[in-house]
């Protein structure tokens, strides 16, 4: 049974770019403001799962050719790297350190080690989420 | 002396590069040559630091490693590691390159090289480890490593229950090290063995100084095979002959030695260490070469010998205990010989015992069987075998002129010592040692015998051997050969070894005593006619006696009853184990989620509530408490006709949808009390949960009326009840909870100490990142949870995997 979704995948061509927008945003606006890598990269996962409702497997794949287990696999490294690579510096597993500069254009910036670790967070959300939808509705 | 840590982290490095380097590297070569490189490197490394060490010094370096709980990674070099790193560096090269020619290229190499190299690094940390916990942690390490080895073969069953063995024994005896160190650690405060050794006054009046000498003597009793723990070690036998040669003959099984020579400075006085050291080390040499002898098998028959010879060593160092009782004194310098007849035992044991292991192993792999009633007449055949068979098995049997000669004759002035002696009530037994000591030696004599002739002599059987046999290749004779040379040169020069190798171990041993000197008798080969040559003598006449009449006398070992060995009993204790677990698991995993939610909540309101009970914290004062907006009224009303409706809705959708609505009527309470970041996850996970399960509903057939008993209806209904009342109280109950320190000081300065002004996000990612960092590996393990559930076919197992 083929049913018609021509609203579903017309409204999910510019709603799709609205909420990846909004997740990135609300990953970088995690440190002072709500967000965050784990609720960025819940959001990220959901349009991509809104794609995947709109179009087929094969055409998202297409799109976005990105193994999620991989990408999984790519956060955990990256969340417990920050953790370890803090140990070359000599200090305490975990330590997060922060600093501002000056960039042109934005001006004053705030730059932290957090950002690595939220990012892995956010990739191991995407990856874990997306992985988990696909396996289960996924057809035999 | 950082070189020390870095030789025992050399072995690990290099066992983690092998998975990495191994397909390039097995084009080239055998592996085994790279490996080979690993224990030469590191020999050479330290025979630098013999004449140092010689000389009395030792080196001593730390790493600070959790310095808050005294676990520092303190590496420490005297005589006494020196010892065994020379053993287990020297006797892996020799054992790397024998395997080299053992083990042929379509083996996993890699497996077995990485796991042998993690033996040597582990061994290497047990043995220059200062730290209680470092040491223990290597301990284990040496029993995982060699658990991995014996099963290398893992195709085998017998190969998988003789590793399962092994490593239930040794380490439910490691466990008990573990509490004995840590009750060590409450008597003196350190968990440095130099500093136990150095305060061992203040140490020895504590109460748990004896249960803490009990504990740590179960550890090494257990490594080093002593009865009744021996029986792990024949089962051993499965692993290929390199390892058996290495593990379980030269290193591995003198851990437990170790510990005892390390610790006898401290426990040494104790009557308790004297007659259990020496008691059981001398039961275990008498039982191990009672059995050796009846042994078919080549390698259980050396098996056994091991267990005997360990028992022996381990006895010596008993009865040099009481040279610590006596303290310094002119006559006690008699007592300290029995400690280096042992060290010197110890050292001569690993030669020939290893040598006569590649022995086995070359016959095994040249005429295809190792049991002794196939074998007979190898010595016109196997000349080179035949020489080292005799050089090591007269030496085993305490024979001139051969290093076990020397080290057997200082056994048997030990014993006879021992009688003399006026303390701990040996008196009255004295006699005891001497006697059993003897009649092991002539069973000694006996197995050493069997050994020999059943091999060599005799008539060959070639219609029951399963290759036609002839020399071994000349790579695999060259380590049996070097240990030959050992035995033998050894014998002629006995006192070099004393001076540079046993002198500064004595030492370590005996750290109260002035000079080490003094403690080191000059060994001499010829030293009259006295009462030990005499035992000597009365073990060969008796022993070849014995031997000649071996087949009249052997049906004796069948009066006893196989049902009454320790084997019989560790089996029904597994299986006891086994059944009753299956039996208790079987009970409570029902595969019934209700049952589990049962078990869930009752230990929930039991634990929280009980807690909050026994503590007296249900305290309400609801005087300081906000008024309640109509809002917010009109909120818990519609959570709570949620809650009701779904418990009677008829189909899954509908109940799914009503959960949904209690998500977000909560993330909509975030909203009200100013918890925008959590109103933002809540509302979130609410929708991603929610598409998972119309999703996973997809498959699940419609809800079918469910027929529960009346009962099981109603005690679910009260234990609901009580969750619920539990939450609500200490959800109330919290406000005003003071029995433990607020976390949320920690957050007063996020800004400050994180640069962040979004609070949550500081918890999350400085904090307390350490939980975010597990969640989000347990996530991924989630994840991949599902895929391999959904996705991934249970391949089928080859028939003949587990019923070999």
């Amino acid at each position: 049974m083929k049913i018609n979704d021509v609203i579903l995948r017309t409204v999910t061509k510019a709603v799709v770019f609205i909420i990846l927008t909004l997740g990135v945003y609300l990953f970088f606006a995690g440190h002072h403001a709500p967000g965050g890598g784990f609720i960025g990269g819940l959001i990220l996962a959901s349009g991509i799962v809104l794609l995947y409702l709109a179009y087929d497997i094969e055409t998202v794949h297409k799109g976005m050719p990105f193994d999620f287990k991989k990408v999984a696999a790519l956060g955990v490294l990256l969340a417990t790297g920050t953790a370890v690579g803090s140990l070359f510096f000599d200090v305490p597993f975990l330590t997060q350190t922060h600093t501002y500069i000056n960039v042109p254009v934005f001006g004053k910036m705030g730059f932290s080690t957090v950002t690595i670790f939220e990012a892995g967070v956010a990739l191991t959300v995407v990856g874990v989420v997306v992985t988990i939808i696909l396996s289960i509705s996924e057809d035999e | 002396m950082v070189i020390v840590l870095i030789m025992i982290l050399f072995p690990f490095v290099c066992a983690a590069l092998i998975p990495l380097l191994y397909r390039r590297l097995r084009r080239v070569a055998h592996l085994g040559w790279f490996v080979l490189s690993v224990p030469i490197i590191l020999f050479l490394l330290l025979a630098r630091y013999i004449p140092q060490i010689a000389e009395g010094k030792t080196f001593i370096h730390t790493y600070e490693w959790i310095p808050s709980f005294d676990i520092n990674f303190t590496t420490y070099l005297d005589g006494l590691s020196m010892i065994f790193a020379l053993l287990i560096t020297g006797v892996g090269s020799l054992v790397i390159l024998y395997s080299i020619f053992y083990l042929s290229t379509k083996e996993s190499l890699h497996h077995f090289y990485c796991y042998l190299l993690l033996f040597m690094g582990a061994m290497l940390g047990v043995v220059f480890s200062d730290n209680l916990m470092v040491l223990y942690t290597f301990w284990e390490l040496t029993s995982v490593s060699s658990f991995l080895l014996i099963a290398f073969w893992h195709h085998r069953k017998a190969s998988r229950a003789g590793a399962r063995k092994a490593m239930t024994i040794t380490v439910f005896g490691g466990l008990a090290m573990l509490a004995g160190f840590l009750m060590l650690y409450v008597a003196s405060g350190t968990f440095s063995i130099r500093d136990i050794v150095a305060n061992v006054e203040v140490i020895r009046e504590h109460t748990l100084f004896v249960p803490a000498l009990l504990l740590i003597l179960i550890g090494a009793f257990t490594k080093s095979a002593q009865f009744p723990f021996h029986i792990w070690l024949p089962d051993a036998m499965e692993a290929p002959t390199p390892v058996s040669a290495y593990l379980h003959s030269a290193t591995m099984v003198k851990a437990g030695i170790y510990i005892v020579a390390r610790f006898s400075p401290v426990f040494g006085g104790e009557a308790v260490w004297f007659w259990l050291v020496s008691g059981i080390g001398l039961v275990t040499l008498f039982w191990g070469s009672f059995n050796a002898v009846r042994q078919t098998d080549l390698k259980a028959l050396l098996a056994y010998s091991t267990v005997s010879q360990l028992g022996l060593i381990m006895s010596l160092f008993g009865l040099g205990s009481v040279g610590h009782y006596f303290g310094y004194a002119e006559s006690s310098i008699l007592y300290t010989q029995a400690s280096f007849a042992a060290l010197f035992h110890l050292i001569n044991h690993s030669t020939f015992k290893g040598a006569l292991f590649m022995m086995v192993g070359i016959v095994d792999h040249e005429v295809g069987t190792r049991d002794i009633r196939r074998l007979g007449g190898l010595m016109a055949l196997m000349p080179v075998t035949f020489t080292i068979a005799v050089i090591g098995g007269f030496s085993m049997a305490g024979l001139p002129p051969f290093n076990g000669f020397l080290s057997k004759e200082m056994f048997f002035t030990a014993v006879l010592a021992i009688r003399d002696v006026e303390a701990f009530s040996i008196a009255d037994l004295g006699l005891v040692f001497p006697i059993v000591a003897w009649v092991a030696s002539i069973f000694t004599f006996v197995y050493s015998m069997i050994l020999i002739g059943r091999t060599f002599f005799g008539k060959l059987k070639p219609d029951k051997m399963d290759k036609k046999p002839h020399e071994a290749p000349l790579g695999m004779l060259i380590s049996p050969i070097i240990l030959c040379l050992f035995v033998v040169g050894i014998f002629f020069f006995p006192n070099v070894l004393g001076h540079y190798i046993l002198e500064p171990a004595m030492a370590s041993i005996y750290p109260t005593f002035p000079s080490a000197s003094e403690l080191t008798p000059h060994i001499h080969a010829w030293h009259g006619i006295n009462a030990e040559l005499l035992m000597t003598f009365g073990v060969v006449f008796v022993g070849v006696i014995l031997f000649k009449t071996l087949e009249k006398w052997k049906p004796l070992y069948r009066v006893f009853s196989q049902k009454y060995t320790f084997n019989t009993y560790y089996n029904r204790m597994v299986e006891f184990g086994e059944n009753s677990s299956t039996n208790f698991t079987k009970k409570y995993m029902t595969g019934n989620l209700t049952h589990y939610f049962v078990y869930i909540y009752v230990f929930f309101v039991a634990l929280i509530a009980g807690y909050f009970i026994w503590s007296e914290a249900f305290a309400f004062n609801f005087v300081q408490d906000s008024a309640i907006e109509s809002y917010e009224l009109i909120l818990v009303f519609v959570m709570m006709f949620a809650a009701v409706w779904m418990l009677f809705a008829k189909g899954r959708v509908t109940a799914m949808l009503l959960n949904g609505v209690l998500g977000y009527s909560i993330a909509f309470f975030f909203v009200i009390f100013r918890a925008p970041d959590l109103a933002l996850t809540q509302l979130v996970v609410e929708s991603v949960t929610t598409a998972l399960f119309l999703l996973c509903f997809k498959y699940l057939p419609d809800l079918m009326p469910e027929i529960t008993r009346k009962r099981v209806k109603w005690s679910n209904a009260v234990i609901s009840i009580f969750v619920g009342a539990t939450v609500t109280l200490v959800g109330l109950a919290v406000v005003h909870y003071d029995k433990f320190e607020p976390v949320s000081v920690y957050f007063n300065d996020a800004y400050k100490l994180a640069g962040g002004s979004n609070i949550v996000n500081t918890i999350l990612g400085d904090f307390r990142a350490f939980d975010t960092m597990l969640e989000v590996v347990v996530l991924l393990i989630a994840g991949l949870g599902v895929y391999t559930l959904t996705k991934l076919k249970p391949r089928k197992e080859e028939a003949d995997h587990e019923n070999q």
